[in-house]
C-alpha cells in the first residue's frame, strides 16, 4: 500500500519514495547515454567505445584531446548548469506557489544583462570581468525585486509583480544599450544575452561543479523547507518554520545557483521554468514541484538543447539560449493550455 | 492508566494587536484559557476572535502585552519547541496541489524531525494514530483534491493531531462544511477532550459552540464581554449584546445546554 | 466630499466639471506639443515657431528641425493616444488593473510578425509590414485570452499578467533570435525594438494615421458596453449589453491600435498601463470618459518623455527607454499596494 521505501540504519531514519528512485535511476542513465552520444558527435569522428575507453584512462591522444578538452567539459558544463538551472527554478516555483514564478521572469536575467551592458561600456570585456559584471548586475536587480517586494513578509504574487516591473526597467536599459553602441558591440552583447555555453572553459566546469555539489548536500534541507512552506505561511510557522529566515535563506540558494550559470553562460531562458514543470508532471500526477526531479529535468533538457544548438543546422553554430527559448516558448504555452483544460 | 497530566494553561496579558498602527483591532486583553478544557471563543463579525487566536498561536506579534504557554513567554521559544506544544489549524489551510492524505498528515511531525531522522518509528506510529482517531485511513492513498469538505477537514485535523501537542487551537473548524460534515468535525473535536489537553476553537454558530464548549469566551468590538459554562453565561441579555438580536434561550432537552433562537 | 467610498465612486461627476478637466487636458496636450516642436538638441524660440506656422521661416535649419520635429510630435500623439486607449480597453475588459499593451504581450506579438517580415521576406517600406504587426497583434491578444481564460473564466489578473508576460517572452525571445542568425535583421531591427518615434521612416505618420482612428472610435463605441461588463458578464447579459459584440470590438480596436502604434514606433511599455490610473480620479469609473480622458492624456505622457529623452543622455534616449525607466517604478509601486496581494 505504501508506495515509500523506509530506510532506517543506524541514526539515520528516512522515507524515500518509491517512484522518484526509479525516476532518479532512469533520469541518470538517460543522461549519461546522451552525454556519451553527445562526445561523438561533430567533424571529429570517434566512437562510442573509444570514448568509454578514454574516459578509463586509456584512449590514443587525440581521443583525449577530444574528450577532455574539447566536447567534455561543454557537455558537462551543459548537465551541470541545467541541474542547477532546474533546482533556482524549483525554489522560485514553490516559494512564489506559481508555476511561472521564475527568476527569469523576476528580473534576474534582465539585471545581470545589464550589469555586462555596462562592463561593456566602460571597456572592460575579458572574462572575468564579464562574469563577475553579470553577478553583481543580476544580485541588484535580485536585491531590489526582493526589497520592494517585501511588505511584511513578502507575498508570492507580489514578487512576481515586482520582479516583472524591474525586469523591464533593465530592459529598457538594455535595450538602449543595443541602441547607442556600435552593431559590433551591441550584437555581441546581445549574443551573450541569448546564452551560450560557447566559450566554457575547465576552470568554469569546475566551479560549477563544486556549487552543484554544495547544492546537492543543502538539498533535503532546501527541500523540506520547501515542503513545509507550500502549506502556507500560517500552516509552516504552526509547525515551527522560521518563515522569513526560510524564505530569505532559500531565495539566496536560488539566486546563487542561478546566478553561476548566467556568470558563465550568459542568461539561458527558460530551463528554470519549465524543467520543474517537467519534472514535477514525470513523478506523476498530484506531485508538487520539487529539487531533485527539477535538477535531473534540467540537466537533460540543456543538455538536449545545446546538441541542438550545435549540430542540427548544418553550418550555423547556434547560441544555446536560442534553442531553449524556441522550444521552451512552445512547451510553456502547451502548458498553460494544459493547466487550464484539467480544471 | 497513565497519571493525569494536566494539560497546558494558556495566557494572554493585556494583549494589544492591531494591523494597522491606528487601529488596535485588540486593545490590553487579558485572557486565561484553562487548561484540560474545550474552550471556544464566540462573537459577531470583527469582533477580534480570530485575531485573538492567531496571537495566541503566535501567529500574530502583538504590539503590547505577552502570550504565556504555561508561565513561559511564547516568543522566548524556539519555534520547534513551541510547535511541540501548541498546534494550530487556520481557517482556510492550502493544501498543494494533488497531495495525498498520508503525505499531508506527515507532515505535522516536522517539528519532531530532523534531516536523517526524517521518518522515525515515532513518526509513523503518530500519523497512523493520527489517521485512526479521525476516521481517515482507508483515505490515506487519496488525494486531498479528491476529497469532500468535511474529509478534508478531518485530515486537517489529523494532520494537527499527529503533532501530538498539548495545546490545539482551531480557527473556525466548520465553515464551509454542510451541517452533517459539521456535526462530525465537532463530535470529532469535542472526543478529543482529555485533561491533558487544552483546546481553543473560534466558532461561527452560536449553538455548535453551546453544545459543545465546556469554557465560552464571548467577544464584541475587541472585548472579552463575559465567559464561563455556557449553561452559565448564554442569557438572551449576552445574545442582545453580542449580535443586537432578540433572541429566546431554550434548553436543548437531548444534552441539556443553552438553544439560542432568534425572536423575542 | 467625504462620503465612504462605495458612495464617492458611485456620485457621478458633473458633465460640466469633467468637460472643463478634459478642455484642460487638451490645452495641457497642446502646450506639450509646442514644447516638443520647441525643445531638443537646438531650441527654436516661440516667435519662430509662430512664424514658421503662419508659412514663411527664415533660417534653412530651422525648417529642418521642424521637418524633423514636426512628424515626431505628430507621431506621438498618434501613437500616444492609441496606447492609452488600448490600454484602458484591455484593464476595462479584463478587469485587470494592470493590463498594458506591452505587459500583455500584443506588442511582442505584432514585434516577431514584423521581425519574421523583415527577415523572411526583406519586407522593408511600412506599408509592407503593417498588415504583419496587425496580424501579430491580433493573434497574440487571443492567444494571451485564450490561455488565461482556460482556467478560469474571467482570469483573475495576476493570471493574465503571467500568461502576457510569458507569452512576451517567448515572442520577443524568438524575435531576438531569428535577428541574431540575420545580422542585418538586426542591424535594422534595434532601432525600432528600443521604441521611438523619431527619424521614423517617411510615410509612416499617412500609413497608420488611418487605422488609429478606426481604432480609437471603435474603441468610444465599446465604451457604453463596458461600464456594463464591469459588472461581469453575466450580469451584463441581463442588462441587455451585447457581450460577444463587445468582445469582438475590443479585439479588433486593440488589435488596430497596437498593431499600427508598435509598427510605426516599436514597443512601448507602460503607457497603456500607467495613463488609466492617471485618468480615472478625473473620470470616475464610466468607461467612456476615461477611454476619451486616455486618448488625450496619454499623448501627453508620451510627449513628456519624448522631451526628457532628449535631455537626458549625451545622444538622446528613446521614448521606449524613458517609459520603461518611469514605468517600470509606477508598476512596483503599484504591486506593492496591499490590494495587489490579493490578484
Amino acid at each position: 500500500m505504501r508506495r515509500a521505501l523506509t530506510v532506517r540504519t543506524g541514526f539515520v531514519s528516512v522515507r524515500i519514495d518509491r517512484r522518484m528512485l526509479v525516476l532518479a535511476a532512469v533520469m541518470l542513465t538517460v543522461i549519461v547515454a546522451l552525454a556519451l552520444w553527445a562526445v561523438t558527435l561533430g567533424s571529429f569522428p570517434i566512437s562510442v567505445g573509444q570514448v568509454a575507453d578514454t574516459l578509463l584512462g586509456g584512449g590514443g591522444k587525440a581521443a583525449r584531446k577530444v574528450v577532455w578538452e574539447w566536447r567534455g567539459p561543454r557537455i558537462a558544463a551543459a548537465i551541470l548548469f541545467g541541474a542547477l538551472l532546474g533546482m533556482s527554478g524549483a525554489v522560485f516555483q514553490s516559494l512564489t506557489r506559481n508555476p511561472l514564478g521564475s527568476p527569469d521572469v523576476i528580473g534576474f536575467n534582465a539585471g545581470s544583462y545589464t550589469g555586462v551592458v555596462v562592463a561593456m561600456m566602460l571597456g572592460a570585456s575579458g572574462y572575468a570581468a564579464t562574469v563577475s559584471a553579470a553577478v553583481v548586475g543580476g544580485l541588484i536587480a535580485a536585491v531590489i525585486v526582493y526589497a520592494l517586494a517585501f511588505r511584511d513578509g513578502v507575498s508570492g504574487t507580489r514578487l512576481i509583480l515586482v520582479g516583472i516591473a524591474i525586469s523591464l526597467f533593465f530592459g529598457g536599459l538594455n535595450q538602449w544599450f543595443a541602441v547607442t553602441a556600435d552593431v559590433d558591440e551591441a550584437l555581441r552583447a546581445a549574443v551573450w544575452g541569448a546564452g551560450s555555453l560557447a566559450k566554457v572553459t575547465p576552470a568554469a566546469v569546475a566551479v560549477a561543479a563544486a556549487i552543484a555539489l554544495a547544492a546537492l548536500v543543502i538539498m533535503p534541507v532546501a527541500q523540506r523547507w520547501m515542503s513545509m512552506l507550500e502549506l502556507g505561511d500560517d500552516t509552516a510557522a504552526m509547525l515551527g518554520l522560521r518563515l522569513e529566515r526560510t524564505k530569505a535563506l532559500l531565495v539566496v540558494f536560488g539566486i546563487l545557483t542561478t546566478a553561476v550559470v548566467t556568470a558563465t553562460a550568459g542568461p539561458i531562458a527558460f530551463v528554470a521554468l519549465a524543467a520543474p514543470q517537467i519534472g514535477r508532471r514525470l513523478r506523476g500526477r498530484g506531485a508538487s514541484v520539487d529539487l531533485l526531479s527539477a535538477a535531473l529535468t534540467g540537466a537533460l533538457i540543456l543538455l538536449a538543447a545545446d546538441i541542438v544548438a550545435q549540430h542540427a543546422l548544418p553550418g550555423i553554430l547556434l547560441p544555446v539560449g536560442a534553442v531553449t527559448v524556441c522550444a521552451g516558448g512552445a512547451y510553456l504555452l502547451w502548458l498553460l493550455a494544459v493547466e487550464g483544460r484539467r480544471r | 492508566m497513565s497519571a493525569i497530566v494536566s494539560g497546558p494553561e494558556l495566557i494572554g496579558e493585556a494583549l494589544r494587536v492591531g494591523y494597522r498602527a491606528d487601529a488596535a483591532i485588540l486593545d490590553g486583553v487579558d485572557v486565561r484559557i484553562p487548561p484540560g478544557e474545550l474552550t471556544v471563543i464566540i462573537g459577531p463579525n470583527a469582533c477580534g476572535k480570530s485575531t485573538l487566536l492567531r496571537t495566541l498561536a503566535r501567529i500574530l506579534r502583538p504590539a503590547g502585552g505577552a502570550v504565556l504557554l504555561d508561565g513561559a513567554d511564547v516568543r522566548s521559544l524556539p519555534s520547534k519547541v513551541l510547535a511541540r506544544r501548541l498546534g494550530m489549524l487556520p481557517q482556510s489551510p492550502i493544501a498543494p496541489d494533488g497531495i495525498t492524505v498520508l503525505d499531508l498528515v506527515s507532515r505535522g511531525r516536522y517539528p519532531h524531525q530532523g534531516i536523517l531522522r526524517s521518518w522515525s518509528e515515532d513518526d509513523e506510529r503518530a500519523v497512523d494514530d493520527a489517521l485512526i482517531a479521525t476516521g481517515t485511513l482507508d483515505l490515506a492513498d487519496r488525494q486531498m483534491d479528491e476529497l469532500s469538505g468535511g474529509q478534508r477537514q478531518r485530515v486537517w485535523i489529523a494532520m494537527a493531531l499527529a503533532q501530538q501537542t498539548s495545546a490545539l487551537l482551531l480557527d473556525e473548524p466548520t465553515t464551509f462544511l454542510d451541517i452533517g460534515h459539521q456535526n462530525d468535525v465537532l463530535e470529532l473535536i469535542s472526543g478529543m477532550r482529555d485533561a491533558s489537553r487544552t483546546i481553543v476553537a473560534v466558532l461561527h454558530d452560536i449553538n455548535q459552540a453551546a453544545r459543545f464548549a465546556t469554557h465560552l469566551i464571548a467577544m464584541k468590538d475587541g472585548r472579552i464581554v463575559a465567559e464561563g459554562r455556557p449553561t452559565d453565561i448564554v442569557t438572551a441579555e449576552l445574545i442582545d449584546e453580542l449580535f443586537e438580536l432578540r433572541a429566546r434561550i431554550l434548553i436543548d432537552p437531548a444534552y441539556g445546554v443553552p438553544m439560542v433562537l432568534p425572536g423575542g | 466630499m467625504t462620503t465612504t467610498a462605495p458612495a464617492s465612486a458611485l456620485r457621478r461627476r458633473s458633465p460640466a466639471a469633467t468637460a472643463s478637466a478634459l478642455a484642460a487636458w487638451i490645452l495641457i496636450l497642446a502646450v506639450l506639443c509646442v514644447a516638443s516642436l520647441a525643445f531638443g538638441s537646438a531650441q527654436i524660440p516661440l516667435p519662430e515657431l509662430w512664424r514658421a506656422a503662419l508659412g514663411s521661416s527664415d533660417a534653412i535649419s530651422q525648417a529642418t528641425l521642424l521637418g524633423l520635429r514636426v512628424p515626431r510630435t505628430a507621431l506621438g500623439v498618434l501613437v500616444g493616444a492609441a496606447l492609452g486607449v488600448a490600454g484602458a480597453l484591455m484593464q476595462a475588459y479584463t478587469r485587470n488593473p494592470l493590463a498594458d499593451p506591452g505587459v500583455l504581450g500584443v506588442n511582442a506579438g505584432a514585434g516577431l510578425a514584423i521581425t519574421l517580415a523583415v527577415a523572411f521576406l526583406g519586407v522593408t517600406r511600412i506599408q509592407e509590414y503593417l498588415p504583419f504587426a496587425f496580424i501579430g497583434a491580433l493573434v497574440a491578444v487571443i492567444l494571451v485570452y485564450l490561455l488565461a481564460a482556460a482556467r478560469e473564466r474571467p482570469p483573475s489578473p495576476l493570471r493574465m499578467t503571467l500568461v502576457g508576460v510569458a507569452a512576451s517572452a517567448v515572442m520577443v525571445g524568438l524575435s531576438q533570435t531569428l535577428a541574431l542568425i540575420d545580422v542585418q535583421a538586426f542591424d535594422r531591427m534595434r532601432f525600432w525594438g528600443a521604441g521611438t518615434i523619431a527619424d521614423r521612416p517617411s510615410g509612416v505618420l499617412e500609413a497608420v494615421a488611418p487605422w488609429i482612428a478606426i481604432g480609437l472610435v471603435l474603441a468610444l463605441m465599446s465604451g457604453r458596453a463596458l461600464n456594463a461588463i464591469a459588472l461581469g458578464e453575466d450580469l451584463a447579459r441581463s442588462v441587455g449589453a451585447r457581450v460577444g459584440l463587445t468582445r469582438a470590438g475590443v479585439a479588433v480596436s486593440a488589435t488596430l491600435l497596437c498593431g499600427a502604434a508598435t509598427a510605426a514606433a516599436g514597443p512601448l511599455a507602460f503607457v497603456g498601463l500607467i495613463v488609466p490610473h492617471i485618468v480615472r480620479p478625473f473620470t470616475g469609473p464610466d468607461q467612456r470618459r476615461i477611454i476619451a480622458f486616455s486618448a488625450v492624456v496619454a499623448p501627453s505622457l508620451l510627449l513628456i518623455c519624448d522631451i526628457l529623452g532628449r535631455f537626458m543622455a549625451p545622444g538622446e534616449l528613446q521614448v521606449g527607454v524613458v517609459t520603461a525607466l518611469i514605468g517600470a517604478p509606477i508598476l512596483a509601486l503599484l504591486a506593492r499596494n496591499p490590494r495587489a496581494a490579493h490578484l
